[in-house]
């Protein structure tokens, strides 16, 4: 091949550095501490680069084509000798902005805890580097084995973010989230070891062709089902998520809600629709259900809560639910709008989660009634805060509208209930999210403890304004992202009816009038 | 010169909003101020451009905002004659308050900030007017909520401007659920959401269906109701009307230009806008009227009692926006434009007024500590009278030659035009209006009277501070008392009369059997007369009540408590919506977060799995005793168990 291996120079790279700043040593541990921040944040800036560069072509880089639905920057190494699996690397547009996505809010979070992280901070920083590597790989692998350890492999890292630096209940929150997560990816791994014995192969392309026997496909669609939907979280296996937020340290949190929800999303999109298209068509009353209870059911409980993270955590389930409607409506807004919803979800709640940090770093308490009035003494906080609450109730003119609009418009062609009982959350999260930042950003400050709160510093300014730009630009030129992504979600489309008409279950007339 | 005109404004939001505090107050004041003057010029010289001299509606590309499928649309502004008629109304009321508010505003200290909303608020507002699809519609219609939102929070240390501004928020967000439906149902049914191809393809579609929910209905009717809520939330028609007086809580040129003029008339700008779609829709022609005309006498009722001063008006605009409605609803679209704009000029005189009294006041709303100021304030006093007077559609019905106030043109025409629709809703709107005229001279007479008349209730200290406003303050009502006073005379011709197909040109449509306005024009002499002489009553006894005998008002009352406190309680919309949605809400909320996440599914999910795991560990702890000899027993119990079912295992 002879080109560059770039997805997996980008993949390794902080693995590499993560490994390197193990050798740092020094009797100051200031200086060490110094040290390994410096050293993560330019590698996981180096890793950015590398990502927008296959993106946007920029000078030595090959330009991601828009216009195919292929894999591009294809990598293959035999690694068990012939028809076993194999190392294969490749993005196409469903994938190429998960890794974006990824790459972007890492050097964000490792610059959000700069200060806020004192202890173990050599072991912090490579517990990040380590994670970004498994995410990217994640979204990059090619083979069904080599992204299974790439999925799993994620939560070690995050188990043991949440574990060390989390809050006094990480222990609960932990235990939690492994118990569910644990079950489904036993379920996941045989439903692949199936896989294997059916196709002979590991390779996913070779596998989204192959056309698996349709009661195989139910089997195996609930099992993959089982590890999916506890990552997305659909309801009523969400409940790791509040808790989980709640432990974690604020990077954890934006990580957490960032990419690690898109796993379960980007899941579906390909593996279960791809591989499993009559199981997928069967089941998808099934989950219009599950989401629609999601958004209803959650944005009430949000409304319901006390705690900063725990309102935002639950505002998260209420978002992912429409993108798994717009996932299973299966038509190209609804796609595209699922797969925009989820990177703006990924912008958005980060940002969201990161402003909590930022009051928790100074007070301690996510408790909403610990604050109030914060505008006196925190203007450019209370503006940062309104412009990504308004972007989470999807007002026009931000990321969060495009997704919402472009999934309703979507499941309003394939069921005018769905479409109707999802719109509720329009209404809802306006409620929730208005009456938390009129709770702790407005009214008159009468708290002692918080008459001396300073407002951003510069260092947090750094922090917000890639995300206030990346959720502006993807609300008024969305065509920047709707754009690469079009090309393969037509193609997956296409393959699904294919493959339904093929199987002669005919999918209903506004499914198959997909424009 | 469009892109100029929307774009301004945003520009001045942008400069005081985030360079404010190097700005200052002057510095924001000037520059917001002189960008919103020099829009206001631009629209005037677009508007006899593409209005009057008929010259061709102009389009302006920007680029494309979303290409999904078929689901495609620009970023795009265009200016036909509805657009006009809104770009004038908008730009020059905003203007007029941007400059009024550097006198009410100049003991606030965040003055940049208002400023800047203020400014953001109209580029909604135009980015609305001006859109060319549904979806930068929308963009318009949810950014003025949002500009809306911070302005009636904007003293956000009192925490009923804090509720004021969530309630406006999330009751137009139940609007705008209708409203998005719609545009989903029309890009189904039409496959585009562009009005040009989606008017253009009405005619083939009036008699399709479209499947929505689990019915199978005519599916012109289902867009146009679903888009209806949209507007009935943002104009504050009958149900969605609870935030407006709530609203009130923003600052008064907030309520001028937002709660009065501009904002709230966007749900009669997007009926008209979308005349091409409800022309073909008798059902939902049928419902736009008999909302709006429940809306005109509902709310007339509730402005006949209120105290505040603020409310009063509130209540009068909300009804106002009952006729708008009415009339559009009787296919009378140009007299519901023409309402609109003539409303905005006197509605906005009445709270600018209203504001230069509560500033002379020092902050006093409630009218029963007012009276007697008139000859303090007399600017104010006599601006408020034309106001009022072009409100209560006062004129002299002359045949051939009629003269009056602005509302008396506009009103009567929609009066006239639901006479002359000769439709049974056109007929119940008829009723409704001539009741609602009644009442609206009634408290309108009974606010200039209470306010200015009689004898002094204030305190002493207050009172003796009563001040004429500065002329900052005054001088921008200018504009608005001419255009109380003549905008009637000079637009009719234009709007309703003669002129009107060449001044609309294609921007509205009116199916020829639906042509109420001609038909307005040939009403009996006693339906053109009726309007005045109620108003006329309505201000007799509004002098007998609160001048000749106060002590009426009081007895009467008394006589009709009932009714009384239904009107003064305001129908008890908010009581009844609170117990219907709000606690149930809440209640839902914690419940489902205590018994469903809690109990249930953390009960039996992972907590129920550690508790049982943790039982079954305890059991089998209890079962290393220590003696060999248990031991040993159970390792022969495995073995002959083993062995059992080997053998079955190779029997079978």
């Amino acid at each position: 091949m002879g080109e560059i291996p770039w997805l997996s120079i980008m993949t390794f790279l902080p693995t590499v550095v993560a490994v390197g700043l193990w050798f740092i040593n020094d009797e100051d541990p200031d200086v060490v501490a110094s040290n390994v921040r410096g050293g993560a944040l330019l590698a996981s800036l180096a890793t950015l680069a590398i990502a927008f560069g296959l993106w946007t072509g920029y000078g030595i880089f090959n330009h991601f084509d828009p216009a195919t639905h292929e894999f591009q920057f294809v990598e293959h190494g035999e690694w068990f000798g012939k028809g076993g699996f194999a190392y294969r690397m490749g993005v196409d547009g469903i994938s190429l902005f998960f890794v974006l996505l990824s790459a972007f809010l890492t050097p964000l979070c490792i610059l959000a805890s700069w200060t806020a992280i004192k202890t173990r901070v050599k072991e912090y920083m490579i517990a990040f580097l380590v994670l970004e590597t498994l995410m990217i790989g994640m979204f990059c692998a090619l083979d069904i084995v080599l992204f299974y350890v790439f999925f799993e492999g994620v939560l070690i890292p995050m188990f043991i973010i949440i574990g060390v630096w989390g809050g006094p209940r990480r222990v609960y929150a932990a235990f939690k989230f492994f118990l569910y997560t644990l079950l489904g990816s036993v379920l996941m791994l045989l439903a692949i070891i199936a896989m294997y014995y059916q196709a002979g192969t590991t390779d996913i392309p070779a596998l989204m062709a192959f056309g698996f026997p349709r009661d195989m496909q139910i089997y195996m669609w609930l099992a993959f089902f089982a590890s999916f939907a506890v990552k997305v979280p659909m309801w009523p296996v969400h409940t790791w998520l509040p808790d989980a937020h709640v432990e974690a340290p604020t990077a954890g949190s934006v990580i957490l809600a960032g990419v690690l929800l898109k796993m379960g999303g980007y899941g579906f999109l390909r593996f279960s629709v791809p591989m499993m298209p009559e199981a997928s068509a069967y089941f998808t009353p099934f989950v219009y259900g599950l989401s629609i209870v999601a958004v209803i059911y959650t944005s009430l409980v949000a409304l319901a809560q006390t705690d900063m993270k725990k309102l935002i955590a639950y505002s998260s389930v209420a978002h992912m639910g429409f993108v798994t409607v717009g996932i299973f409506a299966m038509n190209q807004q609804a796609v595209s709008g699922a797969i925009f919803q989820m990177l703006s979800h990924g912008v958005v709640a980060s940002a969201l989660f990161l402003i909590v940090g930022v009051v928790y770093d100074r007070m301690h308490s996510r408790e909403i009634e610990s604050y109030g009035g914060l505008v006196h003494r925190m203007p450019k906080y209370a503006a940062v805060f309104m412009l990504f609450m308004l972007a989470s109730v999807g007002l026009p003119g931000t990321s969060g509208f495009v997704g919402e609009l472009l999934v309703m418009v979507g499941a309003f062609q394939a069921n005018t209930w769905v479409a109707a009982l999802i719109a509720t959350g329009m209404i809802l999260g306006a409620a929730y999210m208005l009456y938390l930042y009129r709770r702790v950003i407005f009214g008159e400050m009468v708290k002692d403890e918080l008459k001396s709160i300073l407002d951003l510093d510069r260092r947090e300014v750094l922090v917000f304004a890639p995300l206030i730009v990346a959720v502006l630009w993807m609300g008024i030129f969305p065509m920047t992202f709707l754009g690469p992504i079009e090309a393969s979600v037509a193609n997956l489309i296409e393959n699904y009816q294919a493959a339904l008409a093929a199987a002669g279950s005919v999918p209903d007339a506004h499914a198959l009038a997909a424009r | 010169m469009l892109t100029l005109i929307v774009f301004l404004p945003l520009l001045g939001a942008a400069l005081a909003g985030f360079f404010g505090r190097f700005l200052g107050d002057r510095g924001s004041q000037v520059i917001t101020c002189g960008l919103l003057i020099f829009s206001a010029l631009l629209s005037w010289i677009v508007f006899f451009d593409v209005a009057v001299m008929g010259n061709v509606p102009e389009q302006i590309d920007l680029g494309t905002w979303m290409r999904v499928g078929g689901f495609d649309f620009e970023w795009m502004l265009r200016v036909d004659q509805l657009t006009a008629v809104m770009l004038i109304v908008v730009t020059t009321v905003s203007a007029v308050v941007h400059v009024y508010s550097i006198g009410y505003m100049q003991h606030d200290p965040s003055n940049p900030r208002f400023f800047s909303y203020l400014s953001l608020f109209t580029f909604f507002m135009l980015m609305l007017v001006t859109s060319d699809n549904f979806i930068q519609l929308f963009l318009g219609w949810e950014g003025v909520g949002l500009s809306s939102y911070l302005l009636i929070g904007f003293w956000y240390d009192r925490p009923a401007a804090n509720a004021a501004a969530i309630k406006a928020f999330i009751v137009n967000r139940v609007g705008d659920f209708g409203f998005a439906l719609g545009i989903f149902a029309a890009y189904v049914l039409f496959d585009s959401v562009r009005f040009d191809e989606v008017f253009a393809a009405v005619p083939d579609k009036a008699d399709a269906t479209l499947t929505f929910l689990s019915w199978e209905l005519p599916a012109i009717t289902t867009i146009c109701l679903l888009l209806f809520v949209g507007a009935m939330g943002k104009s504050a028609q009958l149900f969605l009307h609870t935030w407006l007086p709530d609203a009130m809580e923003g600052p008064t040129p907030v309520s001028a230009l937002i709660h009065a003029a501009t904002m709230v008339t966007a749900g009669v700008f997007m009926v008209c806008r979308f005349s091409p779609l409800f022309e073909y829709s008798e059902v939902a022609l049928a419902v736009v009227t008999i909302v709006g005309a429940a809306t005109a006498f509902v709310a007339a009722t509730i402005g006949l009692t209120q105290n505040d001063i603020k409310r009063v008006i509130a209540y009068s605009t909300c009804s106002q926006l009952g006729y708008m409605f009415f009339a559009a609803g009787v296919s009378a679209y140009s007299a519901a434009m023409f309402h609109l704009m003539t409303h905005g000029f006197f509605k906005a005189l009445l709270f600018l007024g209203a504001g230069s009294v509560i500033h002379a006041m020092s902050d006093e709303q409630d009218m029963r500590n007012m009276g007697g100021i008139r000859k303090k304030i007399p600017v104010t006093y006599w601006f408020m009278w034309a106001g009022s007077l072009a409100l209560m559609g006062v004129g002299l019905p002359i045949p051939g030659l009629p003269i009056g106030f602005a509302g008396f043109y506009s009103k009567d025409i929609i009066i006239e035009a639901a006479y002359g629709a000769h439709t049974w809703f056109g007929m119940f709107a008829f009723v409704a209006g001539i009741s609602a005229a009644f009442m609206t001279a009634l408290y309108s007479a009974r606010l200039m009277f209470m306010t200015f008349h009689g004898k002094p209730r204030s305190d002493e200290q207050t009172f003796s501070h009563v001040h004429e406003s500065p002329k900052i303050m005054l001088a921008p009502l200018v504009i608005l008392v001419l255009g109380s006073i003549f905008a009637g005379a000079i637009g009719y011709g234009y709007f309703v009369g003669g002129g009107m197909e060449a001044f609309w040109g294609e921007s509205i449509l009116v199916l020829e059997d639906h042509d109420s306005i001609e038909a307005a024009h040939h009403v009996p002499v006693w339906v053109k007369v009726l309007p005045l002489a109620v108003a006329a009553f309505g201000v007799l006894l509004a002098w007998m009540m609160y001048i000749q005998w106060p002590a009426l008002a009081g007895a009467m009352a008394r006589a009709l408590r009932p009714l009384y406190l239904l009107s003064y309680n305001k129908w008890y919309f908010d009581e009844i919506y609170d117990f219907l949605f709000v606690r149930p809400a809440f209640y839902l909320g914690r419940s489902l977060w205590k018994s469903g996440d809690g109990a249930i599914i953390d009960g039996v999910g992972p907590d129920g799995l550690a508790d049982l795991t943790l039982r079954v560990s305890r059991r089998a702890s209890a079962l290393q005793s220590g003696y060999v000899y248990h031991y040993a027993f159970a390792m022969l119990i495995g073995v002959v168990l083993f062995i059992t079912a080997y053998l079955f295992v190779q029997a079978g």
